[in-house]
């Protein structure tokens, strides 16, 4: 039986880790190398990159970030975070991340999913979504809104409905982010989770909002999700990853239990 | 290129850098070849791949390392095949309706669930069980997961080439062996210490079980 995957997300600035609250007062918090060995060492499932670098001429810095982890953490990485090209991805897949992940560029352009797929195979590719809740309209059916930019701007089009795009397209994977709960440290988006992992047959990560251990239960049997993605909770020592891979273990989620 | 150096066959099948770097950790030092010679005269191979078959198929008989991958296994040195590698080595392939290199007898199947909530691909860490021993899985312990990525499945004519399996809704071969060649489903590279011990006994492994 397929175990539930536990993911931990690395919001790396210039090369340094930082972690967003509701998308904005980032704060930098170490090394992200040094975080992904420590992670990795101590049972993680895989690693998410995301790329929040403002400038364009820093984002080598993030190719050495990757090259760097991919040469001690034998797990899958993924990363993303202003890939908007084959070549953006096919860097990133060069410099040792598995998986790449298209958001705001995918929005504005959806032939990318599909591209980056016949590049990189569609395993590889994983959609990442914002999404707000939003009233339930004949724009926005599921109830639920596509952000883009990092939070900053909202897009007419329904969240399920691109998530089914997605899939059509040829992403492998979804990862849907709850930008309402994000940072909140509150618990995931239970519902909108469930909604879109029902409806896809592909693997959906839950994102946004992990703050305690039960928090990842509830995800991972009511919402349906294949995989949990936590950050604040892990990055600040809250908790440790083996820690909560224990206490899913504990209740009964299969999950990856020797490493 | 070093001639104690093992070759990781290059066609056009996926990044072979993880598996190059997991390699590096476990001390084999490997090159990335895409040349029929270098190959052959490697004392083992490592023949990988991540992608669909029919192109797969394509580029190994475009660049005539079908044939010496054929003429490799007849050596007698090891190989170990890994993902895509381990399904093109069976008969035939439902993707792209593909023959492909008959080095086991078999087919390759897509999975197709009445339960909507397995996904496919079949993506993620998944318990490996020996069914029977061979060096390379010498190192299994029981309970062991090693990640997987993968639409369709081996199905081996002889049950005897089955060295272990895995649940996904019923069990599947996830490694295959026949004499000096040894195939996993799954990915040794991804798959953190626990895959990194099974390249360390293909290290050490010298094509006989």
């Amino acid at each position: 039986m397929l175990s539930k995957r536990l993911i931990a997300c690395l919001d790396v600035r210039d090369g340094q880790l930082a972690k967003s609250i509701k998308f904005v007062n980032t704060k930098d918090i170490g090394d992200p190398v040094e975080k992904a060995a420590e992670y990795y060492l101590d049972g993680l499932d895989e690693l998410v990159f995301y790329d929040i670098t403002a400038s364009s001429d820093k984002r080598n810095i993030m190719l050495d970030v990757v090259e760097a982890v991919a040469a001690q953490v034998f797990i899958p990485l993924s990363v993303g975070g202003g890939v908007r090209s084959v070549a953006d991805a096919t860097d990133l897949r060069l410099a040792g991340a598995e998986k790449i992940n298209v958001n705001s560029a995918a929005v504005a352009r959806p032939a990318l999913i599909a591209e980056c797929a016949n590049a990189v195979g569609n395993q590889n590719v994983v959609l990442s979504m914002d999404v707000a809740q939003v009233e339930v309209s004949a724009e926005f059916p599921s109830g639920y809104q596509i952000v883009i930019n990092g939070g900053r701007k909202p897009m007419p089009l329904d969240a399920l409905a691109w998530a089914l795009e997605g899939e059509r397209l040829g992403a492998g994977e979804l990862v849907v982010n709850s930008i309402d709960a994000d940072g909140t440290r509150e618990g995931y988006e239970i519902k909108l989770t469930a909604l879109i992992s029902q409806a896809v047959r592909i693997p959906v990560i839950a994102s946004g909002g992990a703050g305690k251990p039960e928090h990842l239960y509830d995800v991972l049997t009511d919402g349906h999700a294949d995989a949990a993605l936590v950050a604040s909770m892990v990055h600040y020592g809250d908790y440790k990853v083996s820690q909560l891979k224990n206490y899913l273990h504990d209740r009964e989620i299969k999950m990856r239990m020797s490493w | 290129m070093n001639k104690d150096a093992t070759v990781i066959v290059d066609y056009d099948a996926g990044n072979l850098r993880s598996v190059q770097r997991a390699c590096a950790e476990v001390g084999i030092n490997a090159q990335i070849s895409r040349d029929p010679a270098e190959l052959l005269a490697a004392p083992r191979v490592i023949f990988p791949g991540v992608g669909a078959a029919g192109a797969a198929m394509a580029s190994l008989n475009s660049s005539g390392l079908d044939q010496a991958i054929r003429e490799y296994l007849g050596t007698g040195k090891p190989m170990l095949g890994i993902c895509l590698g381990l399904q093109i080595s069976l008969d035939f392939s439902e993707e792209n309706s593909q023959e492909t290199l008959g080095l086991i007898a078999g087919q390759v199947k897509r999975f197709k669930f009445s339960n909507p909530a397995l996904k496919i691909p079949h993506m993620g860490w998944n318990q490996v069980t020996a069914t029977q021993p061979h060096p390379v899985l010498a190192g299994l312990e029981p309970g062991d997961e090693f990640y997987f990525v993968h639409g369709y499945y081996p199905t081996p004519d002889n049950a005897a080439q089955v060295y272990a399996t895995t649940d996904y809704e019923r069990d599947f071969a996830s490694a295959i062996g026949r004499n000096n060649y040894f195939a996993t489903q799954f990915h040794p590279e991804k798959s953190g210490r626990v895959g990194l011990r099974l390249l360390a006994a293909f290290k050490e492994w010298d094509g006989t079980c």
